[in-house]
């Protein structure tokens, strides 16, 4: 290489070649969106992992099979169910640069949310009436705790949600706005995807 | 960023969404949703075991699901970074589960008989 001299050096008025910019990244928010997201799944892990250890434990506190209401849980279910798909509606208007469509959808996300987050509450209040309030038991606590921990991240997937909303009808759908709702709709779909495994293994697990 | 952001432009990396997938994700969601509660509710399988043994297979069932069509998981996405990272999270989730249940079956297990509730 020593003998090559390989700098150019502009000897006359030829025309220089060089990029206009320097080569474009796609910023990570998205890969650093979805690790977020994995160690919210550890989280998810550990309350889980409470929770089956710790699910026997009774202590004379009423029986899960005595006070779920499978089908309440069916529609809250599908209200998680139908929000992801309503969500995935929104992406694909915001695909398509339609800014009313992507905030109906997301209104009619948010309505479902609400109504989830509605019957939770419900729920809630209802087994703390008949006495499984979390300090009854150690199995009650792990389930207001796994349970909880869930319909916490619902509630603040809504208030994100809001906030989205308003800055989409402020701004439109910027470049910032469109990431900021991708990285919500991973958000809602993780969320549902958690709900899969509270229903299965709190749930229906709890009254067969 | 810039105040005037061009509308119209597409966030790059993420990935295209398409309505077929969707539907296709939605459909059997709903399947694999229905068919566990069913067999809880309608009490159509007589051995409790089996029975929760399909449930947390039609669970693992639509977590795949889930994942292949509404969060478009495939192994290209952010360069195989997001389907490293999700498999560590895999290899952690199981250990941190099936290790508390076996480990504190154990437990019980060996506690004196007077110790037992």
């Amino acid at each position: 290489m020593s003998t090559n001299n390989l700098t150019v050096e502009q000897v006359d008025d030829s025309p220089m070649f060089h990029m206009e910019e320097e080569p474009h990244h796609a910023p990570g928010t998205l890969l650093g969106f979805w690790i977020y997201l994995m160690s919210d799944c550890l989280i998810f892990a550990i309350l889980f992992a409470t929770r089956a250890v710790l699910a026997p434990n009774y202590a004379g506190a009423p029986l899960p099979i005595e006070v779920f209401d499978i089908p309440l849980i069916l529609v809250s279910t599908f209200c998680l169910l139908f929000s992801s798909i309503t969500y995935g509606f929104a992406v694909l208007q915001m695909q398509m640069n339609k800014l009313d469509g992507t905030l109906l959808w997301l209104g009619v996300t948010w309505l479902l949310g609400a109504t989830f987050i509605g019957i939770e509450l419900y729920e809630f209040s209802h087994l703390i009436h008949v006495g499984a309030s979390p300090q009854s038991s150690a199995s009650w606590s792990s389930f207001f705790a796994l349970v909880g921990t869930h319909g916490l991240h619902v509630f603040f997937g809504l208030v994100w949600m809001i906030v989205l909303i308003v800055q989409a009808k402020k701004y439109g759908l910027t470049v910032a706005n469109q990431r900021r709702l991708f990285c919500l709709s991973m958000f809602w779909h993780f969320l549902d995807l958690i709900w899969i495994g509270v229903f299965s293994m709190v749930y229906l697990t709890g009254v067969v | 960023m810039s105040a005037h952001e061009e509308i119209g432009q597409h966030v790059e990396g993420a990935p295209h969404a398409s309505m077929k997938e969707y539907m296709i994700g939605f459909s059997l969601s709903v399947i694999l949703t229905v068919i566990p509660f069913w067999l809880v509710l309608g009490d159509v399988i007589d051995s409790r075991g089996m029975t929760i043994f399909l449930i947390i297979v039609f669970g693992i069932m639509q977590m795949f699901v889930h994942m292949v069509y509404f969060l478009h998981l495939n192994t290209k996405s952010e360069g195989g970074w997001v389907l490293i990272s999700l498999a560590f999270t895999v290899m952690l989730v199981v250990i941190a589960i099936a290790g508390s249940i076996w480990i504190m079956y154990h437990l019980d297990l060996n506690m004196m008989p007077t110790m037992q509730m």
